[in-house]
């Protein structure tokens, strides 16, 4: 294989890693604060890619416009779904909030399905051209989404390592009893949490949009594979988040590169290896 | 939850028992239409060994629909291409179960709650992918046209009638066998294990080597029923492997009720049931009410069970049978607990 195509393809690897670090930072905050993982998570994402395809279609509104509005509606409707569902199941079994989100996602797919059809739709692109590294050409929007995505990761990485806000929600992760007899409202902390967590995945969708089909399909694999980075990084660090992603989705170009079969798996025999070697983690005990 | 409703003392069940046996017995005799009774059966035999691994042992898995659709798989493509017989073939879908099982097991059983449920998903992933890669199971069309054939060469599968009543027969065995298990010493370990995996260890058991055992033998179950259902309906397709099916067991194991055996058997029928007579209910819908939308319901199965999933995560915790279970216990003692504050009546 020639130079600039396997960099292009490392390049195209780059790309995929962002959108697993994006969604997992997603996943891991929500799962830190309420230790719930979101299920529906994959369905957002669609969701976040239908409304950028629709508001263009039959509205005529800018991508740049819903880069920045579909996150803030879906954040909202988190915000509402945390506050009238999934406040319901806290201190239940693990298993109400795995079936709670799946039926979401049941929903919004079959919503989205019945409004825009079964196939899915590819994003009326925008040429934004392409930008050579030697001899390397890379395409622009690419490298925005590259470049946009780890400044993402970096301004949620400093609101919750650096703000006031950010010092509450780890102690609220820490400790939430005791957080709240301090005074601080852990309801409204879990809600802003599950919203960060669900416009964060609805701006994945966003981004995706001018270069991957986007359908309930697509959601539900990249989910599936978003999960296995979370396992891989760790389920509470951010910095794994970001190592984790990146790096699988490197693996992952490489591996379709020499082995295309395998690169839809291969992520997949990661977690595997992973899980065999790592020590066991145990359930903790009420006495 | 107060306690698990899988008490062997009482004899009310054996009554119920009977009484759903007979039920199933005269089904078909009573209208049931064959093929509808054998899928319901196909999923109950499927709900009722995966409750062996959630309502048991408490591990929810999310990777049962590799073993249930590469069962089918199996069967599909032994019969049709190979020509194996179709005890062969259940045989077959029984043993890869356990095989694939004890390969998923051994990575997740280190694992769970939640993280159990993430780490099947993505295992069970991998056979999915693979089934849409190799040529053998036909892609995105699956395989078609598969014939029921001879069982042990002398019952004639091809009669509706009589595979219903074959699938009746595993359906009862497994039941029974669900049944002594719950109620052996390995059962009750698998519920300690449920209840406190420490003590368990703290006592001298790796409860590990238990967790695999219990989920090659869920396993194994389900890749019978997927076999099973491959054969009635004569199609194996990728719908069987995809995650959803995973979730769709879950669901029916909790519609029925997470605390009794019966729960898995009770929500398996509603739901399968439910879900082919959902155009026909929301026609009937529509024409009582008045409102056309009720017509649609049909055509949007999907949304309707995702509905049904999160009423009965809110609203319907204790399931069907669960929630038929304490009103009859609550008729049938008829006194008041000394525990219980009562009601002023």
């Amino acid at each position: 294989m020639p130079l600039n195509l396997f960099f292009l393809q490392l390049f195209f690897g780059l790309t995929n890693g962002c959108f697993y670090v994006l969604l997992s930072l997603g996943l891991t905050l929500v799962f830190g604060m309420l230790r719930i993982i979101n299920f529906s998570h994959g369905a957002i994402f669609t969701l976040g890619g239908t409304f950028a395809w629709a508001a263009q279609e039959y509205f005529a509104v800018n991508y740049w416009v819903m880069l920045l509005l579909a996150p803030i509606v879906i954040g909202i409707f988190g915000i509402i779904i945390e506050r009238v569902l999934i406040r319901r199941i806290y201190g239940l079994d693990d298993l109400y909030s795995v079936l709670l989100t799946l039926g979401l996602t049941l929903i919004i797919d079959g919503a989205i399905r019945s409004a825009f059809g079964v196939a899915g739709h590819s994003y009326e692109q925008t040429t934004f051209g392409t930008v050579s590294f030697g001899p390397i050409m890379v395409p622009l929007y690419r490298l925005w989404v590259v470049v946009f995505s780890l400044l993402v990761w970096l301004a949620v990485w400093l609101l919750v390592e650096r703000t006031k806000l950010g010092s509450y929600l780890r102690a609220g992760v820490e400790n939430a009893k005791l957080v709240g007899a301090l005074g601080i409202n852990i309801s409204t902390l879990t809600s802003l949490s599950f919203g960060l967590g669900m416009g964060l995945a609805g701006l994945a969708g966003v981004l995706a949009a001018p270069i991957k089909t986007i359908s309930p399909v697509s959601g539900e694999n990249i989910l599936v594979v978003v999960f296995a980075v979370v396992v891989i990084g760790g389920m509470d660090s951010m910095k794994g988040t970001l190592l984790a992603g990146i790096g699988l989705g490197l693996v992952e170009s490489l591996v379709r590169i020499y082995y295309p079969e395998g690169s839809s798996v291969i992520i997949f025999v990661i977690m595997g290896a992973v899980l065999l070697l790592r020590k066991q983690e145990m359930k903790k005990v009420e006495i | 939850m107060s306690q698990d409703y899988i008490g062997a003392a009482r004899p009310t069940y054996l009554y119920i028992y009977i009484a759903g046996t007979v039920l199933l017995l005269i089904a078909p005799l009573i209208g049931l239409y064959p093929v509808l009774g054998t899928n319901m059966l196909c999923f109950a035999i499927f709900a009722t060994g995966y409750y062996l691994l959630l309502g048991c042992t408490g591990l929810p898995s999310l990777g049962h629909a590799a073993f249930f659709g590469v069962g089918g798989y199996l069967a599909g493509y032994g019969i049709k291409v190979i020509g194996i017989t179709p005890e062969v073939a259940l045989l077959a879908g029984a043993l890869n179960g356990a095989v694939l099982g004890l390969i998923m097991g051994i990575v997740a059983v280190r694992r769970s709650g939640i993280v159990f449920a993430m780490v099947t998903l993505a295992l069970a992933q991998i056979v999915y992918f693979l089934c849409v890669q190799i040529p053998q199971t036909g892609g995105e069309d699956g395989i078609v046209g598969i014939s029921r054939g001879m069982l042990f060469g002398v019952i004639d599968l091809s009669s509706d009638t009589v595979m219903y009543y074959v699938t009746l027969f595993f359906f009862l065995a497994i039941f029974y066998f669900i049944l002594r298990v719950v109620r052996s010493p390995f059962g009750l370990l698998l519920s300690a294990i449920k209840h406190s995996e420490y003590r368990v260890i703290s006592v001298g058991f790796k409860p590990n080597n238990y967790k695999l055992l219990v989920f090659v033998i869920s396993a194994s179950i389900s890749g019978l029923a997927g076999s099973l259902k491959a054969m009635s309906t004569g199609v194996a397709t990728l719908g069987d492997v995809h995650w959803m099916t995973s979730g769709y067991v879950l669901l029916m194991v909790l519609l029925g009720g997470l605390g009794t055996i019966l729960g898995p058997t009770v929500g398996a029928l509603v739901l399968v049931f439910l879900e082919n007579k959902l155009g026909a209910i929301g026609v009937f819908l529509g024409s009582v009410t008045g409102i056309s939308w009720f017509g649609t319901l049909g055509q949007s199965v999907p949304m309707v069970l995702g509905v049904l999933f999160v009423l009965c995560v809110i609203v319907f915790r204790q399931g069907i049978a669960g929630g038929l279970m304490l009103l009859l216990e609550r008729i049938s003692s008829n006194r008041k607990r000394p525990d219980d504050p009562g009601d002023f009546d």
